[in-house]
């Protein structure tokens, strides 16, 4: 049970921006912007930090529908997904990559946790400023989305299925949900 | 000076947002709607203090300080009396429902699943509303990821509180949406 009065059978944040689309717009264009708008970083990449930073602030929907995302847009390369979940230092990703995971995590606790060690880091396996910028605000609106997602207690469905089939459609784009009237 | 060439000298957040307008715009927008708004029965200043609270729990000193002076400008409280309700506002004379929206305030910056239904109850027996709780709950979650955005880069900040103070009348009246990230 959600703590408010959000529509039946409508899965995490679709719910409270059918609750609330004035807010929710917003909320999707800026998803839509960072993770699918024009950039260096690939999709498939971003989806991963965004991924990343909702399993470290463990919240279970916005991990597991990201994550599937990811998985959809790496194709033959889905096992990467997992590969950073359980362990992001030791997988079997770019420096690059690494570098830029560090800085998400390291903004998932904190602004202030993120050092200019982290950043000259990045810079040195040739992140740019625009690849930076994007990690830090990818990995700050998770903390936002999960916060929004478990501080209002949004159904979170259990099944796997139903995440397959949800990251296939993120894949695609994010559009708000039409509201019920 | 920020972690990254911004190209600007612009200070807090305004800095990344001349950097990368196309991300700003609805980050822009969705301050506005939620601070902003007019359709609310949370009022404006209410709203700000929500914001100003949860940046001083993320220690980002530029969202507390012109946050905190919207706030102090909407609600008529110097900043002494806006610094009270940041360090325990239990011991102010808010209103019991301001004291329960803040405290759910305060437990989302710790993470979502802080948020008990015991501290929703007692909002709602306070007289909180569905909407009410919702936009607390996602004022709070926004400035977390505002705060994490501002010093997540590095960028600087005024150390002279009474420059926010003296920014908030100009900056109540153009909002979030219409201003000049120059001025």
């Amino acid at each position: 049970m959600a703590h408010i009065n959000v529509p039946e059978g409508v899965p995490g944040i679709r719910s409270l921006v059918m609750f609330r689309p004035e807010t929710g717009k917003h909320l999707y264009e800026l998803a839509q912007v960072l993770l699918r708008g024009e950039s260096t970083l690939s999709e498939a990449e971003r989806e991963l930090i965004a991924a990343h930073v909702s399993s470290r602030n463990k919240c279970f929907f916005c991990m597991s529908s990201h994550a599937a995302a990811a998985r959809c847009l790496y194709g033959d390369e889905e096992d990467i997904v997992d590969d950073v979940l359980r362990d992001a230092k030791n997988a079997n990703i770019s420096d690059k990559m690494k570098a830029l995971l560090n800085i998400a995590g390291k903004v998932q606790i904190l602004g202030k946790e993120v050092s200019q060690a982290d950043i000259d880091a990045a810079r040195a396996e040739e992140a740019t400023d625009r690849e930076i910028h994007d990690t830090v605000l990818i990995a700050a609106a998770f903390c936002m989305f999960n916060r929004y997602v478990d501080g209002l207690a949004s159904p979170t469905p259990t099944d796997p299925k139903i995440y397959e089939e949800m990251g296939k459609r993120m894949a695609g784009g994010y559009n708000p949900p039409q509201s019920q009237s | 000076m920020a972690y990254i060439d911004l190209q600007n000298e612009f200070p807090g957040i305004r800095g990344p947002m001349a950097f990368r307008p196309e991300t700003a715009k609805p980050l822009n927008m969705l301050a506005e709607i939620l601070l902003r708004d007019d359709n609310n029965t949370l009022t404006r200043g209410e709203r700000e203090l929500i914001g100003a609270y949860v940046s001083s729990l993320n220690d980002c000193f530029f969202c507390q300080n012109i946050h905190g002076a919207l706030a102090g400008h909407y609600l008529d409280l110097d900043i002494e009396q806006v610094d009270a309700i940041k360090s325990d506002y239990s011991l102010t004379d808010l209103s019991p429902k301001m004291k329960s929206l803040l405290s759910i305030a305060g437990s989302v910056q710790k993470g979502g699943k802080w948020v008990t239904p015991q501290q929703i109850e007692k909002a709602r027996s306070n007289g909180a509303t569905d909407m009410e709780i919702h936009d607390t709950v996602l004022i709070s979650a926004s400035f977390c990821m505002f705060n994490r955005y501002v010093d997540g880069l590095g960028t600087w900040a005024p150390q002279d509180r009474t420059y926010y103070t003296n920014r908030a009348p100009q900056r109540a009246s153009e909002g979030y949406i219409d201003f000049d990230l120059a001025k």
